[in-house]
């Protein structure tokens, strides 16, 4: 096949999706809108909307609570979802499966309640200098509250980890490993699966931050062996407010509630209060039952579609975005791994990325400038930040296309 | 030149030639060894740091401004006018300034007349930023930063 039939075959392959999608359908300053952000937030189909909606039409009211029967149709919704994300990540038991607000609370609660009872002065937690701040922040706070110490596996200039110096870091102090699965700045896929069986091999558990990786990949936590796998329904076309801790069901059983409230116990007297089971456990108060309902939409619209052919067509499509990205004159790539997903952060001459952004928007292309949360890549690469186009099932080339267009035009701007 | 901008008078409009000149060439940029007021401002948005150094003279005049740090060409504009502008002012009229911008750019429904004594004049170039709220807080940057510095604040002022 030629170039441009291999272009035509793939735009033919991923139209069909592209119609799910209602916000692509309009335009921004008189341009059809390019969303190139889905990195920070994909956007929705057709079918979670509707999902949603239809829960606020006609079954809205309270999980676990009622005998009515909009109460059932809720908690029959709300807890189906459970089992669809169970079956999506192929996690042993449904009672694996913690709803949380998002990555950065299921984080967070392992932090709080796997981590701190076990943490103490000397002790060490591993993390990389590849994470995002909510990979970060939740170890400094647990080391700050215990006295244990968080260690940093580097970065080399392609934005790849430092697996050697992993392997030295990695130690009997070490408590605990917590890694991206995909930088969300740089793309970067990281070989957890390798990195997890170097830890076990210590004793050691593993949390792997999937914000980036369930949206670009087949995720199966029990291949990838890890103890904890977290992330977020609005990266994975679903709403935001709703998140995923996997762990396993022997640390989540040992592990004391995250937050106390209703819903998470069996009895509760002055005397002393009973934890519920797991998973409701870990979910006090009423949860976010339209955004986890909406969820469980977009877990069957991610297995409606070919997600083989989604991966084959989000690679094709960023060799060619970081290949015509690159064939300006001006431009750095930042983030050049080997083994990388659908993100490419680039530079463009000395136009600072917040300038970029407001020009490619006003021709219709939404893309992420600033330091992405993640300012220990932005400090090694000793720049303030990055321009970031994202990829999601929806692109296609015609997309690259107008954004290579508004990059030029930027810089004609700024010439 | 800039040909493809010629229609797209909103672009025009945020990146004038004037933002686009003193984005290239900031004026009394470099630290300032001899300062009597310095402050910080912060972007956290997108990271962005620019500090203001003033030396005030015991008339309490602005005898120097400059600044240093990386922004976005609004930002750093923003900085290079104001310096330019505030050199040989009284602090208080300084602090006039500060709030006639902040005031005028924050509110994109009404355009704030100017008080009596103060004439904006290049600082209008600035008001293309009125239309894009996640950039009002670049083109004050600067402005929050000297404010503080004249207050003695010694915490970074954020944009937030």
């Amino acid at each position: 096949m030629t170039n441009a039939q291999k272009k035509r075959s793939h735009e033919a392959a991923i139209e069909v999706y592209r119609q799910d999608f209602p916000a692509l359908q309009q335009t921004i300053s008189d341009h059809p809108l390019v969303y190139l952000d889905s990195a920070s937030s994909a956007q929705q189909p057709v079918s979670v909307i509707e999902a949603v909606a239809e829960y606020q039409r006609n079954d809205h009211s309270n999980v676990h609570r009622g005998v009515h029967t909009l109460s059932h149709r809720a908690t029959e919704a709300y807890e189906g979802a459970r089992d669809k994300i169970q079956g999506f990540i192929n996690a042993a038991s449904r009672n694996e499966i913690i709803h949380t607000s998002g990555t950065t609370e299921s984080i967070n609660l392992v932090a709080q309640s796997h981590c701190r009872p076990l943490l103490s002065a000397g002790d060490k937690i591993l993390t990389t200098e590849l994470e995002h701040h909510s990979n970060i922040v939740p170890w400094q706070l647990v080391c700050e509250q215990t006295g244990a110490e968080l260690l940093v596996v580097p970065i080399d200039d392609r934005g790849q980890l430092d697996l050697d110096e992993f392997d030295n870091l990695l130690t009997d102090d070490v408590r605990f490993v917590a890694i991206g699965h995909v930088s969300n700045a740089l793309g970067t896929i990281n070989p957890v699966k390798e990195i997890v069986e170097k830890a076990h091999a210590f004793d050691i558990p593993v949390l792997v931050d999937g914000a980036q990786g369930v949206p670009h990949m087949q995720i199966d936590v029990q291949d990838l062996g890890c103890d904890f796998y977290a992330f977020s329904g609005h990266k994975m076309y679903g709403p935001t407010g709703t998140g995923i801790l996997y762990g396993r069901e022997k640390l989540l059983e040992a592990m004391p509630p995250y937050k106390g409230g209703g819903d998470m116990i069996i009895e509760v007297s002055f005397n002393g209060t009973v934890f519920n089971e797991l998973p409701y456990k870990f979910e006090a108060g009423t949860p976010n039952i339209s955004g986890v309902i909406g969820l469980g939409a977009a877990v069957d619209y991610l297995q409606s579609v070919d997600l083989q052919q989604i991966a084959r067509h989000e690679s094709w499509l960023l060799d060619y975005m970081t290949q015509e990205i690159g064939k300006i004159d001006g431009i750095r790539l930042i983030g050049t791994a080997e083994n990388k997903a659908g993100v490419q952060s680039f530079l463009l001459d000395d136009i600072h990325a917040h300038d970029l952004g407001t020009i490619l928007d006003h021709q219709g292309v939404a893309i992420r400038t600033g330091h992405h949360c993640a300012m220990p890549v932005m400090s090694f690469f000793k720049i303030p930040g990055t321009a970031r186009a994202s990829l999601a099932l929806y692109n296609n080339t015609a997309d690259i296309d107008q954004l290579i267009v508004a990059l030029k035009k930027a810089q004609q701007l700024f010439a | 030149m800039n040909t493809a901008f010629d229609t797209d008078d909103n672009m025009r409009d945020l990146y004038r030639e004037l933002i686009l000149d003193h984005a290239r060439n900031p004026r009394h940029f470099g630290k300032m060894d001899d300062a009597t007021h310095c402050a910080d401002g912060i972007n956290p948005l997108c990271g962005d740091k620019l500090r203001v150094y003033l030396r005030v003279n015991e008339d309490q005049l602005i005898a120097a401004a400059g600044f240093e740090g990386s922004g976005c060409a609004i930002s750093v504009a923003s900085a290079s006018l104001l310096t330019d502008l505030i050199i040989g002012l009284p602090s208080s009229q300084a602090r006039n300034y500060y709030s006639a911008v902040t005031q005028r750019l924050s509110n994109p429904d009404t355009i704030v007349a100017e008080p009596d004594s103060i004439d904006l004049g290049k600082l209008k170039a600035l008001d293309g930023v009125r239309e894009y709220p996640s950039r009002v807080k670049c083109a004050t940057l600067a402005w929050h930063a000297m404010n503080s510095a004249l207050n003695n604040q010694s915490t970074p002022v954020s944009t937030e």
